[in-house]
């Protein structure tokens, strides 16, 4: 076994720590604190799943506490008239939630930004309505005499023994989701808040992700209501006003929302607070209020102000940083390799492709091939649509009109995703990288539709195989651009010539049969931009084929086997390298005409 | 149903939506100039209903206490500002506007409370002591965080509800309040009885509206607001202060708020949370109206009036599950005609 592997079985120490307490603490403190404990647990669940969906996702929500109320409302109308057990109401709980967020789920994981937050907050307003209207709920006063739960004969009937059961699930659901964070999904997960466009060019399907996540944040809310009527063993709307899924999501800001463990954090945290808040405040004031929401409301503006990443960061920064990132990823098995066309076969074909924006015609009536085992360089003076042309080409923008064709099947119809798929990748003119992500996990998005394994498989580390090989190929191509020194180093960290290298070792990680690459040089220096043109010349001898957009000369006339002129959107010139230095319509181009 | 009910229902409906079209108003106003969804806008209809109908009873609205903490507050944040950057000079026209204003209101309103003046001066003193809490909640809450994104800005927003509705309760307590109509009479209009009440609030609803419209096209105030909703960074390059459009759309929305709670306050009775679902409804109307358009934000939220008395009358207990439940396909829809790349706000 090496260290490296060594050291992913030794568990954190804060976590070891973490356990240790959750262990000790049903023996050692009284009935009041054990159950303040039961309420952390079951907030902990429903902020992890906030934490997964808003501070990964960038999905905000303010209607959690409806997937609460309607599990615990399904387990008590399951169990108290129906007298069906309360594994029969776990199961009703968490289909009807899966349902219904399946149904707010198909549309609003497709809103933007604040459109959402409006629509949870409303839909959070519905349920407590018809929650409290029902007859067969109970209407307001709620339905009682919930039995408790039992378990092999075991009955739940304390808030000790409901302490062993909620945490014993609260802590699963936090490993998974660590593990989730720690994968092929997670990462194209935590790709998705800021670089959507990215991640689908790398063929992640983001409306789908959205709403796996979605559905699985919802799961938990159930999960945590289904415990907590078999728990409290009473159900009633109060429980579940907007207040409550306000107070969800503050806790989850505390926590620093884009950590596993920042769940329990702000959980923790605001749930104590609120406890010594209500004990405390009435004896300074003679009214009775709702005083501990003021404090609450002060909290969150003054750290909003002040710690826009909660507080965990402050917790991470106490402990020492996690080791486990810097290490190489362990050698592995090589991913299958997609076979190459052959050289001189035609590869991709555009023909008569215009683009305008509002009145700007960026692209027109441009055509032109690219054959196997080739690189062509795509040059002409800024503004002239070369960017425009990949985005084109990569499905990131449509074609107004034209065709574009990639080993004879029509592409100007896909979108990105689909079209990563057939085997094209490409950089983007402006770095595309996840700051907050390590070189090697950058470079392992770029290998995303090589694995298959998917999310649930992922929470159970069922996939560290294909997992292991995700990485290995990852690290190699981070190797092949010179960066091996860098791999754990957070892609935010390093040079912008460096950037660039990442984003051609995340393309060659898809194992591509066409590159797109946008100024693959700007920023390198004269010995990188030597080693990047020996790289490139490597690939063509394996026979990836490179469409290369680049403002240095030198480094292009010297590399690409053909050149396409463009000037104002149109193609001005094409033929080879020497043709094109010589071309008078290509000199006015760049240098301006004498007139 | 006969045709008098039917014909009262459009009625209560109407007068309802008007309310709501003011409240969409002053919700894209805001969300265009500082790109804020203002969820506590129905704070501020809370603050005027209550304190108008605590006047009418000569007793002390605790309105005026928010006013003075929020300006003691606001004027330490914008002291400590100048004192850091050492420019005493400001510090005069920050105690005046900050300090002196709002104790001096605090201290009309005292004096002038037990003495049960004319309505329409309590309407005034009303709006005097809530209108200044727009700029002064610009201040205190958002101002700082002017360029965060637009969902930081949103848990702003719940955060200043929170606070709100909490200080809402504490000093208004948990009490239903109603006042006094401003005009009691009622018109035979065929088979419809209309209450002169409602004519009142149709009636402001379309003045302040027509208003708000001449401010926006004619005045320099007005195209300053309109430069920035458009292009934040171009308003501040050609020397638009943001700053201060922030605080105008804040002093706009808190008039229209304040506004509101007065024309609403005789109609129903209100409790210190009630302004946070009105505030709500607004952004339904606005939304309904697809939330870019004051006209069409106007005619959405006279249809979430109709809806709302409508339901009442068949589902009462449901008409607010139907009100909010509204919105959902209606989002679905905008979010499928605007398919826009949003990324990059790192």
């Amino acid at each position: 076994m090496t260290a490296a592997s060594a050291a992913k079985l030794r568990p954190h120490p804060a976590l070891a720590a973490f356990v240790a307490f959750l262990v000790v603490a049903p023996f050692a403190l009284s009935e009041f604190y054990v159950t303040l404990m039961n309420y952390i647990g079951l907030a902990t669940l429903v902020v992890l799943g906030l934490v997964l969906l808003t501070g990964v996702t960038g999905l905000m929500s303010f209607g959690q506490q409806a997937f609460v109320g309607i599990s615990a409302y399904t387990t008590g109308v399951v169990t108290t008239l129906y007298g069906g057990s309360p594994w029969l109401g776990l199961a009703a709980g968490l289909g009807l939630t899966a349902l219904v967020a399946l149904g707010l789920g198909l549309i609003t994981v497709r809103l933007s930004g604040h459109y959402l937050p409006l629509c949870t907050i409303a839909w959070g307003i519905s349920a407590y309505f018809v929650f409290g209207n029902l007859d067969v709920l109970g209407r307001y006063n709620g339905l009682g005499s919930i039995p408790a739960l039992s378990l092999f004969g075991w009955t739940v009937d304390t808030g000790r023994k409901s302490y062993a059961l909620i945490w014993v699930a609260t802590l699963a659901a936090l490993l998974a989701a660590r593990n989730l964070l720690d994968s092929r999904s997670g990462r194209a997960l935590r790709a998705l808040r800021f670089r959507a466009t990215m991640a689908e060019s790398f063929g992640i399907d983001a409306a789908q992700l959205k709403l796996v996540i979605f559905l699985y944040a919802a799961l938990l809310a159930s999960l945590s209501g289904w415990l907590y009527a078999h728990f409290l063993r009473f159900v009633s709307p109060g429980a579940f006003t907007v207040n409550v899924g306000i107070e969800y999501l503050f806790m989850a800001v505390v926590g620093g929302a884009s950590q596993v463990w920042g769940a329990v954090i702000g959980a923790s945290l605001l749930t104590m607070l609120k406890e010594w808040l209500k004990d405390i405040l009435p004896r300074f004031f003679e009214q009775s209020g709702n005083y501990e929401a003021i404090v609450f409301g002060l909290l969150m503006l003054a750290l909003l102000h002040r710690a826009r990443d909660g507080l965990m960061p402050v917790f991470a920064r106490l402990g020492r940083g996690d080791p486990r990132r810097a290490s190489p990823p362990v050698a592995a098995p090589g991913l299958s390799r997609r076979p190459r066309p052959a050289a001189g076969k035609l590869l991709l074909e555009l023909r008569g492709v215009n683009k305008s924006f509002g009145g700007l015609a960026a692209v027109r009536e441009l055509s032109f091939e690219m054959r196997g085992g080739e690189i062509l360089g795509l040059i002409g003076p800024n503004g002239a649509g070369k960017s425009t042309v990949f985005n084109l080409v990569t499905g990131v923008l449509p074609a107004d009109g034209g065709q574009i064709r990639f080993r004879g099947e029509r592409i100007d119809a896909l979108p990105a995703r689909r079209i990563a798929r057939l085997g094209i990748a490409r950089t983007f003119q402006h770095v595309n990288l996840v700051g907050a992500m390590s070189v090697l996990e950058n470079v392992a998005i770029g290998a995303h539709l090589r694995g298959a394994q998917g999310t649930v498989a992922a929470m159970l580390r069922l996939e560290r195989d294909e997992e292991r090989r995700l990485l290995h190929e990852a690290a190699r191509q981070v190797e092949r651009v010179g960066l091996a020194a860098h791999l754990g180093d957070s892609s935010a960290s390093l040079a912008l010539g460096q950037q660039r290298l990442v984003e051609i070792s995340r393309a060659l990680a898809a194992d591509p049969v066409l590159m797109l690459l946008d100024e693959p040089a700007a920023g390198l220096r004269y010995q990188e931009k030597q080693a990047l043109a020996g790289l490139l010349r490597r690939l063509r001898a394996e026979g990836v084929s490179i469409l290369l957009v680049e403002h240095d000369m030198e480094f292009v006339m010297g590399l690409v086997d053909r050149l396409v002129v463009m000037d104002f959107g149109e193609k001005i010139a094409e033929g080879l390298p020497g043709e094109i230095r010589s071309d008078p319509v290509v000199i006015e181009a760049y240098l301006g005409g004498i007139e | 149903m006969n045709e008098d009910i039917f014909l009262w229902l459009i009625q209560d409906g109407v007068t309802n939506g008007a309310i709501y079209a003011l409240l969409a108003l002053a919700l894209l106003l805001v969300f265009a100039v500082t790109r804020v969804i203002f969820v506590p806008q129905g704070e501020f209809i809370t603050f005027s209903a209550l304190s108008l109908a605590l006047l009418e009873a000569g007793r002390t609205p605790g309105t005026l206490y928010i006013l003075v903490i929020g300006g003691l507050a606001a004027a330490a944040m914008e002291a400590f500002v100048a004192l850091r950057e050492r420019a005493w000079r400001r510090l005069p026209r920050i105690a005046a506007l900050y300090v002196l204003l709002p104790v001096a209101v605090a201290v009309l309103v005292a004096w002038a409370a037990p003495r049960k003046f004319d309505q329409w001066i309590q309407v005034l003193l009303v709006l005097a002591m809530v209108v200044p809490l727009g700029p002064i909640l610009y201040r205190i809450a958002y101002q700082p965080l002017a360029n965060a994104s637009v969902l930081v800005l949103f848990i702003v927003s719940m955060a200043v509800h929170y606070v709100l509705t909490g200080l809402s309760l504490v000093f208004f307590g948990s009490e239903g309040l109603r006042s006094r109509p401003f005009w009691d009479a009622k018109f035979r209009l065929g088979v419809l009885e209309v209450s002169a009440q409602s004519i009142c609030v149709v009636v402001a609803s379309l003045v302040l509206i027509l208003i708000l419209w001449f401010l926006f096209e004619h005045s320099i105030y007005g195209k300053a607001l309109r430069a920035t909703a458009m292009n934040r960074v171009g308003a501040r390059l050609v020397g638009i202060p943001t700053v201060l459009t922030g605080h105008l759309s804040f002093l706009l929305a808190a008039l229209i708020g304040a506004v509101s709670g007065i024309l609403i306050a005789p109609i129903t009775t209100l409790y210190y949370d009630t302004g946070f679902l009105f505030g709500l409804k607004g952004f339904v109307g606005a939304i309904l109206g697809g939330m870019g358009s004051y006209p069409l934000a106007a005619l959405g939220s006279i249809a979430v009036g109709l809806l709302e008395s409508f339901s009442s009358f068949w589902a009462s207990a449901f008409k607010e599950v139907i009100v909010f439940t509204l919105i959902i396909p209606m989002l679905a829809w905008l979010s499928l005609r605007s398919r826009h790349v949003e990324e990059d706000e790192e």
